[in-house]
């Protein structure tokens, strides 16, 4: 009576937790509402499953509870229930499985229109880098890096000289516009996460990865480091700013390119046949 | 197969491994340290595991006491926090949990279940026993040495874990987690050689394998899964101690650390977690395999009818057996990795969902129109099934590739793996001991202090990680010895106080649990023999406790399979495996 | 990871056929009674069992350090292996040990007490020159600047001859426990030579398979894999 009881009260504690609680979702700030929307279906389909499986344990529990003359009934197999049970979770299942695929394939699409931007992570803040004026990130590598050029940009790429530098401060973006993001890191595995976009991605040293989206309010958002990185994980903390058009432009004309200009300004760069400073190393 | 001749008198051939009595032991050190006998190392092993996974549950309640109450505990600094979080996870998943489930259970269940005299390999397996001991050792001495444990995770990732930036990554920390896990491997190679090879070659006449119990079942799949899936954590440890000892960069690319150019290059973080994970996903069923196979005759002694679909329920642990080796990519979703994987590795992770749910549905058919005891087995039973389904449940949530993108790395993933590998397994652990007590020693487990156990187990267990989810779901990251940020509510303060609440009140209904042993090993209830009156083969032994040699003069014979409850016409509510019992009396209806 | 994974499905392949043997698909309720029909248990010696089960475990460690060479192949600063010329000499000398343990396991067979021994000592002998000829090639290679840490191709090289190594090691030993009960006589040491026999051709087939993973022969296949897994 009472282990049955206490079934059916966690099932209601469940479900109505759920439906009371304040914890959800941090309000969403990009195109992945998608991502939501799945979510939601698996709660649903889960849920349900849930409370008709404990509810009917409960039952059970209550229903055949020993007493004095019960006898157990004898049947080693229904093939007929079991193969409509496993019909029912494979369908249960392709509910959930077939939206989440087809929102991942848009996941991994990168719409053509989408800037490319990057961060850099390193123990233990975030840098970022713009493509500037000629919409080209230039090649980077660790071997570059050094005290007037901590994010490793490669001296001699053209495209790099109007790339715009923020070396530990926050990242802007303007708002509507889809945006790749770049991730690098340059020592351990970091992830990028801002929690209203939905999207992230780990940056791997030695590789560079990505995700993409676009941001759909404006707001301060808080970036958190979602991959272990040492004892300063935890404190990896950073800023990205969904900007109007016009606060972004005003925010970009303030930071400086990797050659030390400002940004937005157009960089002439000297037609010659050989890379500046001479060939590569 | 069969060229020896039949026993005339019952028609049975006769064994094809011969009878051999096990070695038996004369003084003090071959009986009571260096026993080859698998029902005392059985013992060795869950003793050890015990005694290690205490140190993991004080941990846990100094992991739970930064969470809840931050600030108030100077003394958990952000690197002892990250030490904390490495030893508990690696404790409770491989040397509590895999030592228990296959060194202890497996040791004490096997030979009994099967008719055996022993295991097959008895030295080896007492070798193996002080292999895991010593593992366990090295690894307690990283607690002691300079700079402490590592601080890298239980995943261990690369190129952090072996950097400075990281507890013991550069001093000896993760050295000695390493050189553990390596002897731990070994160490679990030897017993599981025994396991796998005693259920294959030892059992004894008319003991068929789909006349084995589903315990059986359950520890023979997990350890044939562990031979193959150990050995990637082993090639994974050995490289990254080259990595850390001799500088190669088999995991390591070109880095650049606190401004310092590294002498790494080339290296593939993403292959260490292949290799990691190719072991860490059929670890987690390695550790779930046992408890559903021993849930499942949990289940079925306590509500006197046989497993619902037992045929079903062997080929489910099977084919999740089989799975669990094609969806290990499901931990590295956002890691990097190709995005094609993505699709692969979440239709193979949701297809395994399916023999997973056909087993719940079957423990709970078997609950319908039963003749349900809610003796403590059976609570604990139920309570596994409660969490098992809960995070099993929550799995779908991070199979789903997408869904997973916000979800990875949150509190969302710990509730789910605590509630899946943590709690419902525990329930097991417990039920089983519950259950098998009377066999080992004799007398009962004291059932009042046993309710009060488990009920503040199982509702504070669920109290603490159902709403952890949530706090998850806000997106607060997982390994953040501080989880205040600009979108976090202070509500999720007060709810993470609250858990730590919970999680120390269950911690102190195990101390309850642990004296309840102790008290009823001395004056426990004599149980006599077979109390639960179960049918399967460990609880028809002539003597209880079974002594050395397990079956007396005779091996038993068996004539039916491990569920034979409540059958129609039967004398009693169980007919005993070993009970040739006569054919004509009662008919089984197809 | 598809060499390991193609290992796995080797085993379940192997695995499912027999648990379908062992009747899984039947209905053990239905039959009561002495079981005369369906195999009982047994059907191979112990001792067989135990070195089948250790060669999956075996196979399976080295499946997957072949999988992460080839998954490290990938990378675009790899380069063929120079391997010294006394390599192949060494290798020559595995295959010419497993031909030894095979004519011990024919020896012991016909009751051939003296040639049993002889042919295991040639065994033992050939395998402990292969070890050293390991040696000679590990002094070779940081010689010719293929340390440990110098390149990706020779760090693995050094890992996957490093374990098969201490794999050969632990042969020699359980060889000489068998040499040890040779006074038995023949008959009775045939069913262990066997095993060391099994055991030799396997650390053979293996060293083969590592080898040409290594040195690019099997590349080949390793693209071709790559390009269906991605």
């Amino acid at each position: 009576m009472i282990v049955a009881a206490s079934l059916v009260l966690i099932v209601l504690f469940s479900v109505a937790f759920h439906l009371v609680s304040p914890w959800w979702w941090t309000p969403i700030a990009s195109n992945w509402g998608y991502i939501d929307t799945t979510l939601v279906i698996t709660f649903w389909i889960t849920g349900a499953v849930f409370t008709a499986v404990v509810l009917f344990m409960a039952w059970c529990v209550f229903r055949y509870r020993h007493k004095p003359g019960r006898v157990a009934h004898y049947e080693p197999e229904s093939k007929r229930l079991e193969i409509w049970l496993t019909a029912l979770t494979a369908l249960g299942v392709a509910a959930m499985l077939a939206p989440g695929l087809v929102v991942w394939n848009r996941f991994i699409t990168v719409p053509d229109d989408a800037t490319e931007i990057e961060v850099v992570a390193q123990q233990w803040f975030w840098s970022y880098r713009l493509p500037g004026a000629d919409g080209q990130l230039g090649s980077s590598d660790v071997t570059w890096i050094s005290a007037d050029n901590p994010l490793g940009l490669n001296p001699h790429d053209r495209f790099g000289a109007d790339d715009v530098v923020i070396d530990g401060g926050d990242l802007h973006l303007p708002i509507g516009k889809p945006v790749k993001v770049l991730l690098r890191s340059v020592d351990v595995l970091h992830d990028f996460y801002v929690p209203e976009f939905r999207a992230k991605m780990d940056m791997v040293p030695g590789m560079v990865t990505y995700f993409w989206f676009t941001p759909t309010r404006t707001g301060e958002f808080e970036v958190l480091c979602a991959e272990l990185c040492g004892t300063g994980h935890g404190y990896m903390r950073g800023y990205v700013l969904i900007d109007e058009e016009a606060e972004y432009e005003a925010w970009l004309g303030e930071q400086l390119t990797f050659a030390g200009l400002p940004a937005g300004k157009e960089v002439q760069v000297a037609n010659t046949a050989e890379p500046i400073g001479g060939s590569d190393p | 197969m069969s060229s020896v001749s039949e026993d005339p008198d019952t028609g049975i051939p006769p064994a094809e491994v011969p009878d051999l009595p096990p070695p038996h032991a004369h003084g003090f050190w071959s009986r009571w340290v260096f026993s080859q006998d698998a029902k005392y190392i059985a013992l060795q092993y869950s003793g050890t595991a015990i005694a290690i996974g205490l140190v993991a549950l004080v941990l846990s309640w100094l992991i739970r006491m930064q969470l809840g109450f931050p600030g108030v505990f100077d003394f958990i600094s952000a690197e002892a926090y990250y030490q904390f979080i490495t030893m508990h996870g690696m404790i409770m998943v491989v040397y509590l949990l895999t030592a228990i489930f296959l060194g202890g259970f497996g040791n004490y269940l096997i030979p009994l279940m099967v008719g055996a005299r022993d295991m097959v390999f008895p030295f080896v397996n007492m070798l193996s026993f002080w292999v895991y001991f010593l593992a366990v050792v090295v690894l307690a001495a990283s607690f002691f040495a300079p700079g402490g444990p590592t601080g890298a995770g239980w995943t261990l990732y690369p190129p952090q874990a072996i950097l400075s930036g990281t507890p013991g990554g550069t001093q000896w920390g993760i050295v000695l987690m390493l050189v553990s896990l390596i002897l731990f491997i070994i160490g679990f190679t030897m017993g599981g050689l025994n396991y796998a090879v005693t259920v294959l070659q030892a059992r004894t006449r008319g003991m068929t394998l789909m006349r084995m119990p589903l315990t059986i079942w359950g520890i023979f799949t997990a350890t044939v899964m562990a031979l193959l899936a150990f050995p990637a954590l082993f090639v994974a440890s050995v490289m990254m101690l080259f990595d850390r000892l001799l500088g190669t960069s088999f995991f390591m690319p070109a880095l650049v650390e606190m401004g310092e150019q590294l002498s790494y290059g080339g290296g593939s973080p993403i292959v260490f977690q292949h290799l990691f994970w190719f072991f860490g996903h059929p670890e987690v069923y390695i550790v779930a395999l046992p408890a559903f196979g021993i849930v499942s005759d949990l289940i079925a002694v306590h509500a006197r009818k046989n497993i619902f679909g037992y045929r079903m329920m062997v080929w489910a642990i099977v084919i999740i057996g089989a799975l669990s080796f094609i969806v290990w990519a499901h931990h590295m979703y956002v890691s990097g990795m190709h995005p094609y994987f993505g699709f692969f590795f979440a239709t193979t992770t949701l297809i395994i969902a399916v023999p997973t749910a056909l087993k719940v549905y079957n423990w709970i058919l078997t609950l319908w129109r039963g003749d349900i005891h809610l003796t403590l087995p059976m609570l604990f039973a139920l309570g596994f099934i409660v969490t098992f389904l809960n995070g099993g449940l929550t799995g779908l949530f991070l199979g789903n590739v997408v869904v997973d993108v916000p979800l990875s790395d949150t509190m969302f993933v710990v509730a789910h793996f605590h509630m899946v590998m943590g709690v419902a397994p525990i329930m097991v652990i417990y039920g089983a001991i519950y259950h098998w007590f009377p066999l080992i020693s004799g007398r009962m487990l004291s059932h009042r202090m046993g309710l009060i156990h488990f009920w503040v187990t199982f509702i504070g267990a669920y109290a603490i990680f159902f709403p952890m989810h949530y706090v998850g779901l806000v997106g607060v990251p997982r390994r953040y010895p501080d989880i205040s940020a600009s979108f976090v509510p202070d509500s999720v303060a007060t709810l993470n106080a609250f858990i730590t609440v919970a999680a120390l009140t269950v911690g102190a209904a195990q101390m309850l649990f642990l004296f309840n042993v102790a008290w009823s090993l001395a004056r426990g209830r004599k149980a006599g023999h077979n109390p639960w009156r179960a049918a399967s083969l460990e609880w028809q032994t002539p003597e209880v406790p079974p002594r050395h040699g397990n079956w007396g003069e005779e091996l038993p014979v068996v004539y039916r399979w491990a569920y034979d409850y409540s059958v129609p016409g039967a004398p009693r509510d169980y007919i005993a495996q070993d009970d040739p019992g006569h054919r004509a009396s009662w008919s089984h209806v197809p | 990871m598809s060499i390991v994974l193609g290992f796995v499905a080797l085993v379940a392949v192997i695995a499912l056929t027999w648990l379908w043997r062992q009747g899984v698909a039947e209905r053990p309720w239905l039959e009561t009674g002495a079981v005369t029909r369906s195999p009982s248990p047994g059907g191979q010696p112990t001792g067989r069992a135990g070195l089948g089960v250790f060669l999956i475990v075996a196979g399976g460690l080295f499946a997957l350090a072949g999988s992460a060479v080839t998954m490290r192949m990938g990378y675009a600063d790899w380069f063929e292996m120079r391997l010294p010329r006394v390599v192949w000499a060494g290798t020559a000398l595995l295959a010419l040990s497993s031909l030894a343990l095979q004519a011990a396991v024919f020896a012991a067979r016909r009751g051939d007490g003296p040639g049993l021994a002889r042919w295991i000592g040639a065994g033992a002998a050939s395998m402990a020159a292969f070890l050293l000829a390991q040696g000679l090639a590990w002094a070779r290679m940081v010689e010719t600047g293929q340390g440990l840490a110098a390149t990706p191709g020779a760090s693995f090289f050094y890992l996957i001859s490093g374990l098969h190594g201490l794999h050969i090691l632990g042969g020699l030993v359980a060889l000489a426990r068998v040499a040890t009960r040779l006074r038995a006589g023949p008959g009775a040491a045939a069913p262990a030579v066997a095993l060391c026999a099994i055991y030799w051709h396997f650390l053979l087939i293996v060293w083969i398979a590592m080898l040409a993973i290594l040195t690019g022969w099997a590349s080949d296949a390793a693209a071709l894999c790559r390009a269906i897994l991605s």
